[in-house]
């Protein structure tokens, strides 16, 4: 990317989503550039608007909310949508009409679509298995004719980021173009940006870590400490890197910024929304009851619930998120589910690393 | 007994262009000169921008320099020009006078010694394309093969001049025969065959002037130009020459920027984009990126270059399959496949057929019941995009879209060699993928893939390596279970069809056992170990597991083996 001309920086950014991650990351494209911020409720785009603020962040001057998605495709070249995997692939439907190739998407969701067969559904299906589950890049280029896709991951909590503390993302993408104008947009003296060029694994890495961060809550709600939280993660980890590679990504993208780094973030958090989901748990309550009293969906229940039954179609040894499977919809208890994990006879450390 | 084809649209299709001199490589070989040129100034210019220091320049001569010298030593081919060995041997001797100097007073001399190797590779490269000769040659393949086929087929005395059959009974074009004489007038058609036999490149030849097509260009490799009947034909139908043995970057630059010049000039092209003819017999599952990229690169160059009050040709990417029952090479191919699978040995490009053999080889054809069928595939844009009619590219929900956005980056289209490269392994899937999909199965395809995949089930120890080395003598199928088996796996190409993933030929649907009947008839017909054979009990044997291997890969990559 050569050249810069008036035109191009005159050109907003688009932001598809009002969520906390959303709007936080369009504050921050808004020290650039003007931003255009999509927001699915009318009531959103009428409070942004009158009072320049929005689930408790002060958004910046700059930001125009909007209820109409073909303008953010008619205005922007460069797109971030951030919201959550349940709700992507209809946007992406909504969107792509007015979509066209020279468009850059890099999406913030940690989630995975998944399409059933007829008839079934994420509980009673038998078998789930790569066909049927897509990350949110995968839904991009199935939805639409945008193949520049990049995507977001890292350890971002919303509410540090708004408060500015120093932080780091990495920007995956095929595309070293999506990369540059990424951290073009995004750096800034307290936010870092990387690169990275598996795209899938980097996607993996950040949708496999919220298991660990249930995990982890769940420990911290059983009043366990650090010694524990070491053995969760280091554990965890391992699970993640297997799981990743019998879904595609490579071993090298889980051993970054969105691998350990998210990791060791999320499982120390009480800001985090999967973490609270494990601690909750932990203190006996029970998961509808959990789901029902946030504001936004913790993407990690239902992706438990895919991990879990890929890893069975895979053949993939993942007992964290077996146990946390059985403590999410088998009634297990957190207590017993740990007593089966502190059993588990698998005890050699490190073996996905090629010597 | 004979199971009939289906006769297909057996119609003579007119030209789409009236007289040679319209077509785009008569315009290329008219200005010949004026192209080598700018092949070579532009290759020039690639290679000096990725060595911008004069001693990088002279260390690419030295290298260049010592491999000429070496393939002259170690292989020579009978095409290589004589005066070779002085050329080669002059610039050694300017280059060794520079090492001495500095580089200020060495540059202009290291220049013009890269630009006069680049100029003379342009020149070995380029086709030579006549247009009387190009006639000529038409009329001679129309007449002796109508006289062959006439000959063989009517038993009647002076059924040698009746003209009761034409070549168009043996061959049968099936697929988007249409769209592709439409695409070819509206921009510049890049044809991707697979890639099975030499005998390819004359059969494609064919096609494409029986498809009322102007001529395509191709590379071919040198090798075939040391046959002298092949040189002749295939010098006459536009093909320009690869030489495989010559690996330095000032050839493969100009060998990259003549067949991308050709493209953006307007040239109908045809790339092989397995690169050599598949040894496995598996459809190609890596493509060569080179070719693809400079397809990208051309159609990228004329959205930049083409003035704005002219419209933008369009390049359009047809795949194309070859479907045989039988495969000349077929058993030294799999040999090579066998003996480099597993270490990464150099392959030799060695032909073991002369001109003798192929006549041979074209005799038996006509004269036997083998036919040979052509997929044409649907027209792709550069990113893999399927087109309309017009040309127009479609997304999946068919709306009309501009391949010129794929390039655009900040409102201006720009050169970025990552973006294309991406692009690049983007198409290189996509045609692939289509390959499977217009692959017509053939009843000689099914048999040897049920009859392999059984004999591996029967031995679930060995692996493939053992399988071969196994005694041809003692193996036999039962007739029952290869006929049940046969059923299962064609039921599941039916539904693969339904699903447009793959088609099979007309011959395949009807009466099981005329079926099996058909294709043991004629898989590997005219080895002289014949890979599938019926025994006098009726039962099913093979005289060479190798070969029946390599018939027996054309249908892997569907999943139809847990369904033998």
């Amino acid at each position: 990317m050569t050249s810069r001309s008036l035109s191009d920086k005159d050109k907003p950014i688009g932001v598809i989503g009002a969520g906390n991650f959303g709007s936080v990351i369009a504050n921050l494209l808004a020290l650039r550039r003007k931003v255009l911020l999509y927001a699915r409720d009318k009531n959103v785009v009428a409070h942004i608007l009158a009072k320049k603020e929005n689930r408790g962040y002060k958004m910046h001057d700059g930001i125009t909310p909007t209820h109409d998605l073909s303008m953010i495709a008619e205005q922007c070249d460069v797109i971030f949508p951030i919201v959550p995997s349940a709700h992507f692939r209809s946007m992406m439907k909504e969107l792509s009409p007015h979509l066209h190739p020279y468009h850059l998407l890099i999406h913030g969701t940690k989630g995975f679509d998944v399409i059933l067969p007829k008839g079934e559904t994420i509980e009673s299906i038998a078998e789930l298995n790569r066909s049927m589950v897509k990350t949110m890049s995968e839904v991009i280029k199935e939805e639409s004719v945008v193949a520049r896709v990049g995507c977001l991951a890292g350890p971002n909590l919303a509410r540090e980021l708004a408060e500015g503390h120093p932080a780091a993302t990495v920007i995956a993408s095929h595309f070293d173009e999506v990369i540059t104008a990424g951290k073009r947009l995004l750096r800034n003296d307290h936010f870092q940006v990387y690169g990275n060029n598996d795209l899938v694994g980097v996607e993996l890495a950040g949708v496999l870590k919220n298991v660990i961060a249930i995990a982890a809550g769940a420990l911290s709600g059983m009043g366990y400490g650090e010694n524990a939280k070491g053995l969760l993660i280091s554990r965890g980890m391992v699970e993640m890197v297997y799981l990743g590679r019998a879904l595609g990504g490579n071993t090298k993208a889980f051993l970054g910024i969105a691998g350990i780094g998210d990791l060791a973030t999320t499982c120390n958090s009480y800001l985090s929304r999967n973490f609270n989901v494990g601690y909750r748990l932990a203190q006996g309550e029970n998961l509808n009851d959990i789901t029902a009293s946030m504001d936004e969906i913790a993407e990690g229940v239902n992706t438990v619930q895919i991990a879990k039954k890929c890893a069975d179609y895979y053949k993939v040894r993942a007992p964290i998120t077996l146990a946390l499977y059985q403590v999410l919809f088998e009634d297990l208890t957190v207590k017993k589910a740990l007593e089966y994990l502190m059993r588990y006879p698998l005890n050699v450390d490190i073996d996905f690393l090629a010597e | 007994m004979e199971v009939v084809e289906k006769k297909n649209k057996n119609k003579q299709y007119k030209p789409i262009l009236d007289g040679i001199p319209d077509w785009p490589v008569y315009q290329l070989s008219k200005n010949r000169k004026e192209f080598i040129e700018e092949v070579a100034q532009r290759a020039f210019a690639q290679i000096k921008k990725n060595r911008p220091t004069t001693k990088q320049v002279i260390d690419e001569i030295q290298a260049t320099v010592y491999r000429e010298q070496q393939r002259m030593k170690r292989n020579r081919w009978r095409v290589d020009p004589a005066d070779e060995p002085k050329f080669w041997g002059t610039i050694k001797n300017e280059i060794v006078v520079l090492s001495t100097k500095t580089p200020e007073e060495s540059q202009a001399k290291a220049d013009e010694l890269l630009y006069r190797i680049v100029y003379r590779y342009a020149n070995e490269i380029a086709g030579n394309f006549k247009a009387s000769s190009y006639r000529v040659t038409r009329e001679i393949v129309k007449f002796w093969f109508a006289r062959l086929l006439n000959g063989a087929r009517v038993k009647k005395f002076g059924a040698f001049f009746r003209n009761r059959y034409s070549l168009r009974d043996k061959i049968h074009i099936v697929g988007k025969v249409g769209q592709l004489r439409k695409l070819a007038k509206e921009g510049t058609v890049v044809m991707v065959p697979t890639h099975f036999s030499n005998l390819d490149s004359i059969l494609i030849g064919w096609i494409i002037h029986s498809l009322g097509l102007p001529a395509f260009i191709y590379g071919a490799g040198l090798n075939l130009f040391n046959i002298k009947i092949f040189a002749y034909f295939m010098n006459s139908l536009g093909a320009y020459k690869v030489d495989r043995r010559k690996k330095n970057v000032p050839y493969l630059e100009t060998l990259k920027f003549y067949s991308m010049l050709a493209v953006q000039k307007g040239a109908h092209s045809i790339f092989f984009p397995g690169g050599t003819r598949s040894r496995s017999g598996k459809l190609e599952e890596q493509l060569k990126l080179g070719l693809l990229s400079s397809t990208i690169e051309a159609q990228r160059n004329l959205y930049l270059e083409t003035p704005p009050d002219q419209p933008v040709r369009k390049i359009f990417i047809v795949p194309v399959t070859l479907n045989y029952h039988f495969v000349l090479e077929a058993p030294d191919l799999i040999d090579d496949y066998l003996s480099s699978k597993g270490q990464d040995r150099y392959l030799p490009e060695q032909d073991k057929y002369g001109s003798w053999q192929l006549l041979q080889f074209l005799f038996k054809f006509f004269t036997k019941g083998s036919n040979i069928s052509v997929s044409i595939g649907p027209g792709l844009d550069v990113i893999g995009n399927y087109v309309d009619e017009d040309g127009n590219s479609l997304d999946a929900h068919q709306r009309i879209i501009n391949t010129r956005d794929y390039f655009v980056s900040g409102g201006s289209v720009t050169i970025d060699r990552q973006r294309e490269d991406e692009y690049t392994r983007m198409l290189s899937h996509r045609i692939v993928t289509e390959y499977h999909r217009i692959n017509r199965v053939f009843a000689s395809h099914l048999v040897a893939f049920v009859a392999f995949e059984l004999w591996q089930k029967k031995h679930p120890n060995l692996d493939l390596f053992g399988l071969l080395r196994l005694p041809e003598d003692d193996q036999e199928l039962q007739y029952e279970e290869f006929r049940a088996a046969c059923k299962r796996v064609r039921k599941q190409i039916y539904k693969l069809k339904e699903e447009s993933k793959i088609y099979h030929a007309t011959h395949l649907k009807g009466k099981i056992d005329l079926v099996i009947r058909h294709g043991l008839d004629n898989v590997g017909i005219f080895h002289l170990k014949r890979p599938l054979l019926m025994s006098k009990e009726g039962n099913i044997i093979t005289k060479d597991f190798s070969t029946l291997y390599y018939y027996h890969n054309r249908l892997a990559g569907y999943d139809l083996e847990k369904f033998v």
